[in-house]
């Protein structure tokens, strides 16, 4: 028996980057992609230092489209997970 | 053997530690959210404990990990179980006290072994079982957390430097509250389990369940209620320490902390290390401190948690050993019943003296002036 496991800690490192960067990282591409269009560049314009504008919607549908694929991936990302979670924790009663 | 006065306080005991858990780990969740403002302090930790009650019923499959491979099971009583808890639940009101995010799972292990150690000697501890399912996860999960958080929050502000200053807090706050959440859902996952099988073990230690059996579905909700409860009246002290304290946070950093939290937590105790929450997420917000240029992070309050997360096990073991040693040399029933008579008392002692200091909803976010106390100045500002 060996005092660590190898195996478990790389794929701890790379699933959590993964899970744990990632999927925050493309919540700030769907913000991003929120943010395409019209309205936000009037306002980011408007004031030298971004101002303090809480305009988060730009108006382009494709970004608008895109943004909501993102953020359903996430949810069904989240939404696997627990699943994973809970048929995981509960196994069929051993004999 | 079978002594059901000493099985109830036991239960009523461990029921209790459940409640010091929730308290002493709100933070872990909740502190970015309500550094940043992204939920007021009150609905946050409201949140957070339906969360954990929730996350109770989620999994069961670290529910007995804390004992089995730890201590050999067969020189485990009612007594050194009770012994243990006291020594877990000292620590915890402790450390609650310096406001210091140390872990609860280790403030457990750490009492359990000492009374065990009291109880039977060292040769009932499974030494090779302690070092590498604690020691080195908590040594590793910490770094392997910061460097998650800081990847993820530097590709946030990368991706998103176009928004506006105001667009992007706005924007990472909604995610912010996503992440928390699936954060206070993996502690109640966790941590509840803890219990549950500390619980588990004193039945079948008593004969009342079979060696084997799982968590009856009334131990199940108990501890739910109770770890969510603890959680609801909030840990302000640790919040505070873990928003505050470490590193000034801002909302895309939050949300990178709870998801490299919520990643590493769920997908260790996958593989079956049931590690510290607590660890996980101050490490997590170091991440965020180092991953965001012009960060800073004070490494004077991370050495002082760091010192504490080493003297946990330690310590709770020696509390744990002296319990035991009382209600061995007192015997029976009514030793038990002493020890939980001084816990009791010691812990009246710890919240009296926490009165002097107090921080709830209203000063948890007051500028960080060097300690857990806030000056008692910007308290009105604080609570707008």
């Amino acid at each position: 028996m060996s005092w660590i496991n190898l195996t478990a800690l790389w794929k701890i490192i790379v699933f959590g980057l993964i899970a744990g960067a990632g999927l925050p990282a493309l919540f700030a591409g769907g913000l991003y992609a929120l943010s395409l269009g019209p309205k936000t560049a009037r306002t980011a314009t408007a004031g030298a230092d971004g101002g303090d504008s809480d305009v988060l919607v730009g108006g382009s549908v494709v970004g608008m489209v895109l943004a909501a694929i993102a953020f359903l991936v996430i949810l069904a990302a989240i939404g696997w997970s627990v699943y994973e979670i809970y048929t995981l924790g509960h196994p069929a009663p051993k004999k | 053997m079978s002594n059901d006065t000493v099985l109830v306080l036991v239960v009523i005991t461990a029921l209790a530690f459940d409640f010091t858990n929730g308290f002493h780990d709100t933070g872990n969740a909740m502190a970015t959210s309500i550094a940043t403002g992204a939920l007021p302090p009150r609905v946050a930790v409201a949140i957070s404990g339906v969360l954990n009650f929730v996350g109770a019923f989620l999994s069961l499959a670290v529910a007995a990990t804390i004992a089995s491979g730890l201590v050999a099971t067969g020189d485990v009583t009612l007594t050194v179980v009770a012994a243990g808890l006291a020594g877990g639940i000292i620590w915890n009101l402790l450390t609650w006290l310096f406001g210091i995010p140390s872990s609860s799972s280790h403030a457990l292990i750490g009492g359990v072994i000492g009374s065990t150690m009291a109880a039977a000697g060292g040769s009932a501890v499974l030494w090779h079982g302690l070092v590498s399912k604690v020691v080195l996860p908590a040594v590793l999960s910490p770094v392997i957390a910061a460097l998650v958080a800081a990847c993820g929050t530097w590709l946030l502000y990368r991706i998103t430097r176009s928004l506006t200053e105001g667009g992007r807090r706005h924007g990472f706050r909604i995610g912010q509250i996503g992440s928390a959440c699936v954060v206070s859902l993996a502690h109640g996952t966790n941590d509840a389990q803890k219990t549950m099988g500390v619980i588990t073990l004193a039945l079948i230690a008593n004969g009342t369940l079979t060696a084997g059996s799982n968590a009856p579905v009334w131990v199940i909700v108990c501890c739910a209620l109770a770890i969510s409860i603890g959680t609801y009246l909030g840990g302000w002290r640790v919040i505070r320490t873990l928003g505050k304290g470490l590193v000034e946070i801002e909302s895309p950093q939050g949300m990178a902390a709870e998801s490299a939290s919520a990643a590493v937590i769920l997908l260790s105790s996958t593989f079956g290390y049931s590690l510290s929450t607590t660890h996980v997420a101050t490490g997590s917000i170091i991440g965020t401190g180092l991953g965001k240029k012009g960060a800073d992070v004070r490494w004077s309050v991370a050495g002082r948690m760091a010192t504490a997360w080493v003297f946990t096990l330690p310590s709770a073991a020696i509390v744990g050993a002296i319990s035991y040693g009382i209600a061995y040399g007192v015997g029976g029933t009514f030793g038990v019943i002493l020890v939980l008579i001084l816990l009791a008392a010691l812990s009246g002692f710890i919240y009296w003296r926490s009165r002097a200091t107090k921080v709830d909803h209203n000063n948890v976010n007051s500028e960080w002036t060097g300690g857990v106390s806030p000056d008692k100045v910007p308290v009105e500002t604080a609570a707008a």
